[in-house]
Order: structure tokens, then sequence, then C-alpha cells
């Protein structure tokens, strides 16, 4: 027996307590949805998890209004200091209940225990953290003195970082005084359903965050309505483009977070081991479902063989099986319509001429599974190498010189993200100068931290996400016509005049 | 461990090397070659050994590896005030790791200083591997460890010594003074010479350990390429430190030099060997190698003639997860042996 057959080392289940059946989180508690509700699944084993409720528009309407209630009463009233010792106090409890946390978001999203533990989690908890410090300086973000909030924020969430995104949404909302209606995808609700949990346990007041899952006419219902003041999508470019026009004209704040087909450039004098990791880490990480993946590898011809031989090398070392065994490194594809899509791309890849390579390895008889996969002889042309697909799939071109690759790696519609390897500092800097995506990873892929803004070029949407960057979107100016308004339209449909922070600044004195 | 003869391999190691570096092993030559191996980016390293420290090794698995680990130990004693006593204790307890167990595996080696080698393999007697596959073997530290700091002719003398007494195994060290000042060629040419004073007077050679003293070396950068020019110079085996110095053996440095192992044998189809030592104390930390090694360069580097533990006190640390695994119930420190 070889010793790399490692013996099963499931994650213990004992720590969560699902229950069978989920309500929708409005006003701080959970109340029945009054569409039909749907089921979670496993993707690893297709088996049910837990009935979630579905909302429909009237339910998405009594979260806005608990929301706008929330905000104007409570929430605006709070000092900078008072929302932070909330927010710490979520961060605080998402560490506590970490291991819960991971293990659901591993039976629900598919992704490897290690990833959820070690990644997702940690992260989140490190937003609020971030976030929470941010609350009472808000004076520093870049926008004046006593800049305001906007009011409620919608906010769409998609299934590839469940809690993550959720994290990335809510942290900076509530930091800069903003209520919530979040939607989580409608494959992966749960985890924002046991956050609901925390914020309970962190008395967090009623209806400043809101939770209504349901599928993507409930997502419809939460942008389109007429109280929300900003609008906040991660997602596919097709949907964002559908949530832009719902909002244009009006004058709700939009951020967006799309699609991505990032280059990841290596160079002749790359350090060879540690890219080809990055290679593995930048596409196959979250079994290729980020929206940053590093999808398209540029490599410079005279290392093209040698880079291939050992990538494929790697691969054959990748573990793909149950996503709770703490040795998996490939997990399962989220839905069957994720698993449809990446295989039917993988087959045109094929049928374009592109010569596809996966290592062999055993899928699972239930779930949806795809084996990593990287295509060589892939041209600029093929759909592998312009499309999306968000799975574990691998397109590998060549450059000859540093200007083709720019060229190569800027010749997409989407902007995202982008690696660069090469031992030669300036290089790389001179480079990174010239790459129209947002984010720029160094010989490193898939690095987030909350103190880096994160977003998009072209399609890959607008708007920044993460460090004082991401407080933008969800503050006024300060100074603003807008602001004026704001407060005074607070004051006026309260019934009871409430202070502007200004105000409360000199009572305090 | 074998003690293949061969003055004709030595030859053509000798002869493929300078192939590679294109001319004769000058200091230009190899600087040449050596500086043009691909870099090492640091935080990605270290990345990938903690990785690699994450996988969990439980239940069969865990006694396997625990078992596979007590084979490929070189069971050390490297101090000044080592006897011949002190030295028998070693080697008793070399071979009878578990005196409650006879099923326990024996270590791979002892390694001791160059005058205690008569004693080791006496007290092995009939156990002492002395080339074969079975046994004991002696491991005998030389060349001025562990600084280095002697004439080549002192160096060399250390060794025949060594060797001339039963020592199966050479522990060298390399001139980690020329290697920083560039001085890659004189670094070359000691590797050379101590691999010849290696030989028997029967024509077969003691197998050698290169000792680069990472903690020395600096950066990740000068360890691949020290390696390099080891395995370049015919060093069976590549080790990181003498023990004697901190930092001694990290799972980052032993990953970057298993790379090197792994390079090698996809460029020449030679394989080998690599021995971390020092700083290795327990059955976890030991795994992690293992699930390095294993996943960087295949698991059938998982043998004695391949891989080593430079340690003392990991054995210990192992006898009493085995026997909790065994029994069930954790053991304690004195329900293992000292030596």
């Amino acid at each position: 027996m070889s010793f790399l057959d490692y013996a099963p080392a499931p994650e213990s289940q004992a720590l969560l307590h699902l229950r069978p059946e989920y309500g929708l989180f409005i006003d701080g508690e959970f109340v029945a949805g009054r569409g039909e509700p749907f089921p979670t699944i496993n993707p690893a084993t297709e088996k049910q998890l837990a009935l979630i409720a579905h909302a429909n528009a009237a339910d998405v309407d009594t979260a806005v209004t608990a929301a706008r209630r929330a905000y104007e009463r409570r929430w605006s009233t709070l000092s900078g200091s008072d929302r932070g010792k909330y927010l710490f106090r979520i961060a605080r409890l998402v560490q506590e209940r970490a291991r819960e946390l991971a293990v659901a978001e591993t039976l629900d999203n598919g992704k490897p225990i290690t990833e959820s533990r070690d990644v997702d989690i940690p992260l989140v908890a490190a937003w609020f953290f971030y976030y929470a410090g941010w609350a009472d300086k808000l004076d520093h973000a870049g926008l004046g003195v006593d800049p305001a909030a906007r009011g409620v924020a919608a906010q769409v969430i998609p299934w590839n970082f469940p809690l993550l995104m959720l994290a990335w949404k809510i942290a900076p909302a509530l930091a800069s005084g903003n209520t919530v209606v979040l939607k989580p995808a409608e494959t992966t609700s749960l985890t924002a359903l046991l956050f609901a949990e925390i914020l309970q346990q962190a008395e967090l007041p009623a209806g400043v965050v809101n939770i209504v899952t349901g599928g993507r006419e409930t997502g419809q219902a939460l942008v389109g309505h007429a109280d929300v003041d900003l609008v906040a999508f991660t997602g596919s470019t097709g949907a964002g483009r559908a949530i832009a026009r719902a909002v244009a004209g009006t004058d709700k704040k939009i951020i967006l977070e799309l699609g991505g087909k990032a280059a990841n450039i290596v160079f002749d004098d790359a350090p060879i081991d540690q890219a080809i990791e990055g290679i593995v880490n930048g596409i196959f990480f979250n079994q290729g479902h980020v929206c940053c993946a590093g999808s398209r590898l540029l490599v410079q011809e005279s290392i093209h063989d040698e880079v291939v031989d050992r990538l494929k090398r790697r691969l054959s070392t990748l573990r793909l099986g149950d996503p709770l065994d703490k040795n998996t490194d490939i997990g399962a594809i989220n839905s069957a319509d994720q698993l449809k899509r990446i295989t039917e791309l993988s087959a045109i890849g094929e049928e374009e001429g592109a010569e596809r390579w996966s290592p062999d390895c055993e899928l699972p008889e239930n779930g949806f599974w795809f084996r990593p996969t990287i295509f060589t002889n892939v041209s600029t042309s093929h759909r592998i190498a312009r499309d999306e697909v968000f799975g574990p799939v691998l397109s590998v071109l060549t450059f000859r010189t540093p200007e083709e690759a720019i060229a190569k790696a800027n010749n997409t519609p989407y902007g995202l993200s982008a690696g660069i390897w090469s031992d030669k500092g300036s290089r790389v800097l001179a480079v990174a100068d010239r790459l129209r995506a947002g984010v720029i990873w160094a010989n490193t892929f898939n690095r987030f931290d909350p103190a880096s803004p994160f977003g998009g070029y072209k399609e890959s949407g607008y708007g920044r996400e993460g460090g004082r960057h991401g407080l933008a979107a969800y503050l006024r100016p300060a100074g603003s016509a807008a602001v004026a308004a704001a407060r005074h339209a607070v004051t006026v449909e309260s019934g009871h005049p409430v202070k502007s922070p200004a105000a409360r600044k000199k009572a305090a004195k | 461990m074998t003690s293949t003869p061969v003055v004709a391999t030595q030859a053509s190691t000798r002869s493929r090397a300078l192939a590679l570096i294109g001319g004769e092993a000058t200091d230009a030559n190899l600087r040449r070659y050596l500086h043009g191996i691909p870099g090492i980016d640091a935080v990605g390293l270290e990345q990938r050994a903690a990785a690699l420290g994450t996988r969990s090794i439980k239940t069969s698995s865990k006694k396997r590896a625990i078992d596979t680990i007590i084979g490929l130990i070189d069971l050390t004693t490297l101090e000044g005030a080592d006897t011949p006593g002190k030295v028998r204790s070693l080697v008793g307890k070399a071979l009878t790791p578990d005196p409650v167990d006879p099923g326990c595996p024996r270590v791979a080696a002892v390694c001791v200083y160059g005058d205690m080698v008569p004693y080791a393999v006496e007290a092995l007697g009939s156990a002492h591997a002395a080339g074969r596959d079975q046994g004991v073997s002696v491991a005998s530290v030389a060349t001025a460890f562990p600084s280095g700091r002697a004439s080549l002719a002192v160096k060399l003398a250390d060794v025949a010594d060594a060797v001339a007494a039963g020592a199966d195994e050479i522990d060298m060290v390399i001139d980690r003074g020329a290697f920083l000042s560039g001085r890659f060629g004189q670094v070359y040419d000691e590797i050379v010479a101590v691999k010849d004073a290696c030989r028997r007077a029967d024509g077969s050679v003691a197998h050698l350990k290169v000792i680069l003293e990472t903690g020395e070396l600096g950066t990740y950068d000068n360890v691949r390429r020290a390696s390099w020019l080891a395995i370049l110079a015919g060093g069976d085996f590549i080790k990181t430190s003498t023990g004697k110095m901190q930092p001694a053996a990290t799972l980052p440095v032993t990953l970057s030099m298993i790379e090197v192992v792994r390079d090698w044998h996809r460029l020449t189809g030679a394989k080998v060997g690599v021995k971390p030592a020092g700083g290795i104390r327990t059955s976890k930390d030991a795994i992690k190698y293992l699930v390095a090694v294993a996943e960087t360069v295949g698991d059938e580097w998982l043998t004695p003639g391949l891989f080593r533990f430079g340690a003392s006190s990991l054995l210990n640390d192992v006898l009493m997860q085995r026997q909790k695994m065994q029994g069930g119930h954790y053991s304690g420190p004195d329900y293992v042996t000292i030596d």
C-alpha cells in the first residue's frame, strides 16, 4: 500500500446542528416566506440539507421596510464607535463558531473543508474586524468630514464564496451606517442563515440586516424595489447587465463585481516551482469557481513544454473527492447547472482543436464532479480562451515578448485580475502598469486581504470592495446636496428629529 | 547503506556534471550554471510547505507513517562527551527501539563522530549492515565537522580514517565560507576529493552525505544552488544541517532540496537522497516531511537509501505515538528508554 493512500480524515459534523427548515430573516426574526420553499442540497452527495424559505415580492417589501425603519430609528442614530462595537462582536462570534460555519459552507457549497476552514471563514472574520475599525473613522475615508450613509443597501451575492461574499457586502455597509437586505444565492443560503443566528447572538438591532432567500425573481424584486438606495451585486456579467438596466434612470447607487478571464503570465525567469503552485492555486482553488481565477495561462514560449510537463505532474497529485475530507484538494462542482456549463464549454474547446488533458482520477458516483482540466494549443480565438468557464479548466497560451504578453492579457472584454511571475522586479512593475485589470498579483495568486481594494475594469464591473475604497460606494461625500437632502428626509419621514452626526458631536461636548 | 563499487560510475557522474556545466568545474562555469537555475520565491515556498503540513494523516496511515519514520532515522549522538559506553547504548536502542515490542522496526543507521565508529561497528556485530540491505549502518561525520574549518588534507584524513574503521556512510560538511564568497570550484573539488576518499580498499565506496548547513547559507536561492553543486559533485545525499546551529532543518528548506532531487531525477534519471537533520523532534513534524517527500518526488523516495531523518529525540516521541496507537492510551517518557 502506498504512503500516498491517505486514510479518510473526515471533519466531524458534530458541531453543526442544521434545522430541517429555515425561514427568512426579517426584522431580527425568522419568519416564513410566502413563496414555495425549496431544498438546498449537498452537491457532493445530492442529498437534501434543509428546506429554505422562498421570498416573494411582498416578503422583499417587508424586508426593505424593516431595513428602512431600522435605518431611520436606530442605526443612523448610533455613533460610529457604537456601530463598530457590533461589528467587532460579530467578528468574534464568527471566530468562535468558525468550525461550524466551515462545515456548513463545505456541505452546502462543495468546497474542500481545508479551504472553508483556512481561507473563507478566517477571511470573513478579518473583513468584519477590518471594517469594525473603520466605523468611527469615516472622516478619514477620503470623502470629507462627516460623510453620510446612503440608507438601505440591497445586496445580491453569488454561490462561490457564500459567507465571504456576505462579509464583503455587509461589513462595509454596516460600518458606514447603512442597513441591509441581502439575498444569498439560491444554491448556497445556509451559511447566511447561520450568520443570521450570529446576528441574533450579537443582539444587532432588529432590521439592520435582513436576509431574504429565494431565486432570481427574489433578487429582481429586491434590486427593483423603489425604497433601496444602493444596489451591490456580485455574480455573472449577464445578470449584472440586467441589474444595471433595472437600476438605470433611478438615483440608486450601484456596484457590480462581475466575471473575469484573468491572464496568469509566466516569464521564463519565473521562480518555477512557485509559479506552478500559483497556476494551480489560480485556477483550481475552489474548483475554479472564482471570478478572479487565472483561467488563461500565458506562458513564455521558451518554457512552455517544461511548464506544461511540471503542471501535469503537479495536477496528478491533486486529490478529488469528499469535500469534508481534510486531505481533499478538489471538491464538488456547486450545481448540476454549473457542471453542465463547464462540460459544454470543455467539449467546445476540444471541437475547436485545443488539446485536452486531465489527470487520471476517479470521480465519486453521486454528486457533481469535474476533473481538473488543462487545454494546450489554445489560440486567442477559442471560446475557452474568451468565455468565463467558472470551473477547473485552464487554457494555456504562449507569448514571445513582454509586449505580446500584455497585448494578449488585455485582449478580453473582462478586466478583473491578472498574475505576473518573474524574478525581475522591474519587469513585474512595468508589465503590471500596462495590464487593464483591477487586481494584479506578482509571484502569487488569489490572495485576499480586507485592506486591499478589489474590483474590475470593463465587463468585470465597477465600484471597489475592500479597503478604504470599499467604503466609498456606501457613503455620500460630506457637504454634498444629497447629504443634506438625505438628512432632511430622515428627519421628516421618521417623524422625530434625528440630529446630524455633527450636531451629536456638539451635544456630546 | 549500499556501497556499490564503481569507479566507472563515479567517472560517468563526473563527465555528466561537466557536460551540464559546460566545461571544467571553474568558479565561472559553476556560477553561470548555478545562477541559471530558476530562483525561489520565499513566500511561495513557505506557503507550499505550510500547505503540505496540513495533510491529515490519521489511523492506518499514521500507523504506517510511524513505522516508516523509525526505519528512516539516523539515530545520532554527536557530543564532545561521547564515550564508547554511550555509543554502545545508542546502538542498543537502534537495534531494539522498543524493548517490549520486538516487532518494532530498527532505525536506518547510527550516526557518530569518527573516533566512535569502531565501537559502533563492534556493538552492532552481525547486525551491522556493511553494505547489505538489512541491518543498521554506521554513519560518521567527518571533514572537520561541524565547522569544516581545516585543511583539505586533514579533512581527507578524517574521512579515510572513518571509512577504514568501518563507516558505511560519511556525513561531510561543505566549506560554507568558500561557497558564500563565490568559490564554487573549491567547494566542488572538495566534495569530489571527499568522495574519492570514501573509496575502500576493495573498491566499494562509502555513501556520501553532503551537509550544506543551510542555516549559514542565508537564502533559499543559496540552498538550491548548494544542493545542485553537491549533487553535481557526486554527493549521494544532500543534508540540511549539522544540528550544531540554529536554524537547522525546516520544512521549507527541506522542500526546496527535495525539489532539486526531483529535478535531478527528471534530468538524469539518477536518484539522490535527502536528509533533514536537527530540530525535528515530534512525530507530527516528521510526518510533514514524509508528506513533502511523497507529494513532491514520489513515495518511492521513502526508503533508507533515499531519505533519512538526522535526529536523536525524535525516536522516543515516535515510539510513544506508536505505543499509543497500539494500546489506545498515551504512555509516557518512562515507558521508552533513554539512550
